[in-house]
């Protein structure tokens, strides 16, 4: 098909060629011009390599080519048949130079094909050991890392739990049931009915209590996925998830731990502070914000001159969600707090647009050497 | 949630400023999210008694007004407006002022029109920032002529409503009893210690015979159905105050019927409907599930196709509301509206929601109702519209009520003790204290020692146990009253990560030593990619578990392979200029047994690896061989085949027996079609297959008795023998052979011929028994050489 077009193309021009020739007295016939065309057609058609192709080319398109020298014959010709004799040959030419692209693609294919072909590698031969430099931990995981230093030190087991949940862990085990209005606070994406993907790593805490009676200290770090995207959500996210139950424990113990947290964390100076909030498995339930460490509390840009930023929520573990891991409230209590690791790498290294952390720049990621 | 500040004024006496009120909000668990002073935009307008006009001598258009502006003195204004005229009393931008323009703001100067001074503007409605439903006339092409006897030289913002306040208020989930002015003003009153002012709820009934018949098919979808029948109803237009409200709420006053259910919805939090009483048919009402395919067309003249999923009120015949989402046009109230039918009901929250969001259908009422209106309410509103309705003079309220399920609700008590409150804050709040925070908000105590009986008002559903009333005294307590302690009184326990935990890291930081940086990407791609990757259609990776609702068809399948992330990663690096670069994630991918899912999918690690740029297939081998070495696993590469990697350039990695992964250089044809000059090389391992042979622990191993004897070999082999096979021959024909490197391989075809390759190894002996004599050294070594050309034809050089 495509030859016959590459016929059409530059067979069209070819009387009026013809007939401009018919001035010039230089005694070619239009046999010796048609044999022009079938021979360019042919000759890159034949073409097995680009750089023989790129020869032929120039053989009639080049500087010194054949049909530029039909070009140049212009002058020789009456003045009234000039445009049209331009205009011909000059079709002719683009209608090669089409001729050609064309047949370097083909070649090029096939090249590429045959190099394919002949590329192989004795697969079992030792590998190289070749860096240059060190490479870096993503400041997600530089940033998990570190929380889990600061509770495994305090005792707390690290405990992960699946990705993809049912309904019952994520939600209803947690005091959310099917109508409550919590469940529209995140925008859940669901695979079946019943199976979703975890809004947060909440749904750790029934599963190892589920396994395991108190007292208990645990660190669910993972990710969490909700229906939300801009610059400051990403449809997923890690969040770090803290549980303590135990006997006696009270609300002036978790702001006691987050403190310790904050001053790790952030700056030695850094305090919290809390205020009330809803989640649906604590009770009572705060918003901690800390102190912000940029102005030391004073207000700033960061803290949007309140002096406060907002970390995390946390809480008392509600009654309702110790009795559904058979774990007696009356005997027990504790709290549970859990933040967004995103957030805290955020703050801590002062970045504006959480997208930065997926998007996986090299010249971002290398600024994260240790 | 929008509450007016001079709205809440009329229920509590606010002592302290808008400013100091949010922060008093904000510690009690209300977070102002925006507070706005709606005369922000405009200073320095006054009002102004214009007492001479006259024609501007040289503009045709322009009026010269003299107006007096009281203590402002008295002022030479031009303006182009045509309404304006002695004795009228009209808003005045004096030098210096700001209105609203445009969508910006607009200072003011004294300046000349024309050649004739003007000393400001006068303002029309628009440049104030108001409508109608504030005052009266701001909406006429024009100047804004105030009302009759306004005083001159006032402040305008006094005088049209502007200076005023707006909370907007986050209201988190467990308190739908605060999503109206008067849930707000309640916590208001007990936060600043003041009473509360309740709004009037009395009128006067008058006997009727009217009867409609409440049926309520679907009690538990409609737990309370509150109707009442108001006669000789006049429609009209709201007085100025309560149009005032509405629009400081953003709704526009529509008739005086109309604007008190929704005055009622903004102030009780209740929404209420409506009907007018001429369209109910069979003057019945019946609250049933629809019908399949049944219609209605709502007050908005949208067309509805509902299923039995959807709630409808109707009357003898057809439907007449969307329950608790809508009112039906057919319905609706008219100017001619003679009699009215008011509804106050409970729909269960979920059906709402449900309804709302199959058909697309949000209003203010559908809000209230998804996120919970208690049933107590239901009555208390009814009767708040009805004296409304008195007190406005747009009708007559009869005698005749609908209440089914009229029960305001059981009030729940709690019984617990001081102590249990104390325990779960850590601290002793003083008794006297706490029973007057749960008495300020409508609590009821009863105290006998350290007991307590506490009466939870009905508009709490929230509150069910003693940890609710821990958190309603603290917060109104303060929580700066909570003294930080560190577990005193917790088990010391086991902390850290678990070996896995540990492993995981292991392997990042090792493929960090190796110079590879730590990617992260969604754990969702397009089904595209799997077309990207030329996977045939039965390719096991296809068989991904879909989202149902994803953000959109690029992120809405869950991985069963993380090379796309990768190649995707390494597109946008090239693009960006980052022309060579090394990465790596370690992340599940989630592998259905069943689709659709029966039971939770398995996630299985994988660690994926690639380079681009610089760098060979040997060099990414390397990072392989760098975690076999970790791990101390023992790692094969087999030449491999993968419909997204080259043909001659694919290995397969083993272990054992099992397949664990692949390594290669992305196809060329991929490359191509990505735009890629430069070659890519990927691998991707599965990490549990793997996890499972790392080391436990480090066994020792016994010191060979006699030193190592190292001997190299080199030979000329067809170019298709492989390393590996060479390998095999030399380390199974011996015993004492107990590694065999290549350290040197090269072609070179006039000396060694076009199909032949030299290899040369480094091979070394170690025996456990007895020394190696330089004779049995060269034993081994020509069994090992005769073991080559026989198997793999080779030749010493």
């Amino acid at each position: 098909m495509r030859e016959n077009r590459w016929y059409r193309e530059i067979c069209r021009p070819m009387h009026v060629v013809h007939r401009a020739l018919f001035f010039i007295k230089q005694g070619e016939s239009m046999n010796d011009l048609t044999q022009l065309q079938e021979r360019a057609i042919e000759e890159a058609k034949a073409a097995q390599s680009s750089r023989a192709l790129y020869e032929i080319k120039m053989k009639y398109l080049g500087r010194t080519g054949e049909v530029t020298a039909l070009l140049k014959r212009m002058k020789e010709i009456p003045a009234e048949e000039r445009p049209a004799y331009g205009k011909q040959v000059n079709a002719l030419r683009v209608a090669l130079e089409e001729l050609f692209a064309s047949c370097e693609e083909a070649v090029k294919e096939k090249e590429l094909a045959f190099r394919i072909s002949q590329e192989k590698v004795d697969v079992t031969m030792p590998g190289k050991r070749v860096r240059k430099q060190k490479g870096t931990l993503h400041p997600v995981t530089r940033v998990k890392n570190q929380l889990i230093d600061i509770f495994a030190g305090m005792g707390f087991e690290i405990f992960e739990g699946p990705e993809i949940e049912s309904e019952y862990y994520n939600f209803t085990a947690l005091n959310t049931p099917a109508d409550h209005p919590a469940r529209d606070m995140q925008d859940t994406f669901y695979v079946t009915d019943e199976f979703l993907l975890r809004t947060q790593t909440s749904a750790g805490q029934i599963r190892l209590m589920e396994k395991k009676q108190p007292p208990i200290k645990m660190l669910s770090p993972g990710r969490v996925f909700r229906s939300d995207d801009d610059a400051t959500h990403s449809p997923m996210f890690h969040q770090m998830e803290g549980l303590v139950v135990d006997k006696n424990i009270t609300l002036c113990d978790l702001q006691g731990m987050l403190d310790e947290f904050a001053r790790v964390m952030f700056s030695e100076t850094s305090k919290t502070r809390l205020r009330p909030s809803y989640f649906p498995f604590t009770e009572p339930s705060v918003e901690v914000d800390v102190s912000c460490a940029a102005c030391g509390g004073k207000g700033c840009s960061l803290c949007k001159g309140t002096g406060w930023i907002e970390v995390l929520g946390a809480g008392m573990v509600n009654r309702r969600v110790l009795e559904n891991c058979g774990v007696d409230p009356d005997e027990y209590s504790g709290f549970a707090f859990g933040m967004g690791v995103e957030r805290i790498a955020m703050l801590k290294y002062g970045m504006n647009n959480i997208k930065l952390l997926t998007e996986n720049d090299t010249r971002f990621l290398e600024q994260f050497k240790d | 949630m929008v509450v007016p500040f001079s709205w809440l004024k009329e229920y509590v006496d606010v002592d302290v400023t808008a400013e100091e009120l949010q922060e008093k909000l904000f510690s009690c668990g209300f977070e102002v999210e925006e507070l706005t002073y709606l005369g922000k935009d405009v200073t320095g307008v006054v009002t102004g008694l214009i007492t001479k006009t006259e024609k501007h001598p040289d503009a045709d258009r322009l009026t010269v007004c003299t107006v007096d502006c009281g203590g402002f003195g008295i002022k030479q204004i031009c303006t182009a407006a045509t309404n304006v005229f002695v004795g009228a009393t009209v808003p005045c931008a004096l030098d210096g002022a700001t209105v609203l323009h445009e969508g910006g703001i607009q200072k003011i100067k004294n300046g000349k029109l024309r050649g004739v001074l003007s000393e400001g503007m006068m303002c029309s409605g628009e440049e104030l920032g108001i409508n109608d439903d504030f005052y009266d006339g701001a909406e006429v092409n024009g100047i804004l002529i105030l009302e009759k006897g306004t005083p001159a030289g006032e402040d305008i913002k006094k005088v049209v409503g502007i200076d005023d306040y707006l909370f907007d208020i986050a209201i988190t989930a467990n308190r739908p009893d605060c999503q109206s002015v008067l849930g707000i003003a309640r916590e208001v009153a007990a936060v600043l210690k003041q009473p509360l002012k309740m709004p009037a709820t009395n009128y006067t009934q008058v006997p009727t015979d009217v009867k409609v018949e409440v049926e309520v098919r679907e009690g538990e979808l409609c737990p309370r159905y509150v109707g009442h029948y108001v006669s000789d109803v006049k429609i009209g237009t709201s007085p100025r105050w309560l149009r005032r409200r509405l629009a400081l709420c953003g709704l526009r006053s529509v008739s005086d019927i109309v604007d008190i259910t929704n005055y009622v919805l903004l102030e009780t939090g209740q929404p209420m409907h409506a009907f007018d009483y001429n369209f109910l048919g069979g003057s019945k009402i019946i609250v049933r599930r629809a019908e399949e395919g049944e219609k209605i067309v709502t007050l908005d003249e949208k067309e509805f196709t509902l299923t039995p999923d959807n709630l409808l009120i109707c009357d003898a015949n057809k439907g007449v509301a969307l329950a608790g989402i809508m009112g039906g046009l057919n319905s609706e109230i008219k100017a001619d509206t003679a009699s009215v039918f008011f509804e106050a009901a409970k729909f269960a929250r979920d059906n709402v929601r449900k309804t709302s969001r199959a058909l697309g259908q949000r209003s203010d009422s559908s809000a209230r109702f998804e996120k919970g209106v208690d049933a107590y309410t239901c009555s208390f509103a009814m009767d708040r519209a009805l004296h409304l309705v008195e007190e406005l003079g747009c009708g007559t309220v009869t005698s005749y009520r609908a209440d089914v399920c009229a029960n305001d609700g059981t009030a729940k008590q709690i019984k617990t003790t001081f102590s249990a409150v104390n325990a779960l804050l850590g601290i002793s709040v003083p008794q006297e204290e706490a029973v007057a925070i749960l008495q300020r908000l409508y609590f009821g105590v009863e105290q006998n020692g350290d007991e307590l009986l506490v009466t939870v008002p009905l508009y709490r559903e929230d509150v069910d146990g003693y940890p609710d009333l821990a958190e309603e005294i603290i917060r109104m307590y303060g929580y700066d009253h909570i003294t930080p302690t560190f577990l005193q009184n917790a088990t010391v326990t086991r902390g850290g990560l678990t070996t896995e935990q540990k492993q995981e890291l292991k392997l990042k930081n090792t493929l960090k030593e190796e110079g590879y940086m730590e990617a992260l990407n969604y754990s969702f791609y397009s089904p595209k990619d799997f077309d990207l990757l030329r996977l045939p259609s039965d390719a096991p990776e296809r068989r991904a578990v879909r989202i149902l609702n994803p953000i959109g068809e690029d992120l809405s399948v869950m991985r069963t392979i993380l090379a796309p992330s990768m190649i995707a990663n390494v597109v946008r690096n090239v693009r960006r200029g980052n022309t060579e670069g090394a990465l790596f994630e370690l992340a599940n991918v989630y592998l259905a047994e069943q689709l659709p899912l029966t039971e939770l999918p398995s996630e299985r690690k994988h660690v994926v690896i690639a380079t681009w740029g610089d760098g060979d297939f040997f060099a990414l081998k390397g990072a392989v061989e760098a975690i076999a070495e970790a791990f101390d696993l023992r790692l094969t590469f087999e030449q491999g085949e993968k419909s997204f990697l080259h043909p001659g350039i694919t290995a397969t990695v083993k272990m054992g027996e099992k397949e664990v992964g692949w390594i290669g250089e992305l196809h060329p044809l991929i490359a191509q079609e990505l735009a890629l000059e430069k070659k890519v090389y990927l691998c991707e391992l599965d990490y549990d297959a793997m996890k499972k042979k790392f080391a436990k622990d480090i066994t020792y191993r016994h010191l060979p008795k006699f030193p190592a004897v190292v001997r190299d070999l080199a030979v000329t082999v067809k170019k298709e023998v492989t390393c590996g096979q060479m390998e095999s021959c030399i380390l199974g024909g011996v015993k004492a052979a107990k590694k065999a490197e290549l350290f040197d391989v090269y072609t070179n075809d006039a000396q060694l011929g076009a199909d032949k390759k030299s290899m040369a190894f480094r091979i070394t002996f170690e025996a456990d028994d007895k020394p190696l004599t330089p004779e049995t050294v060269d034993k081994f070594f020509h069994k090992i050489l005769s073991n080559l050309q026989n198997k793999l034809g080779a030749e010493l050089r």
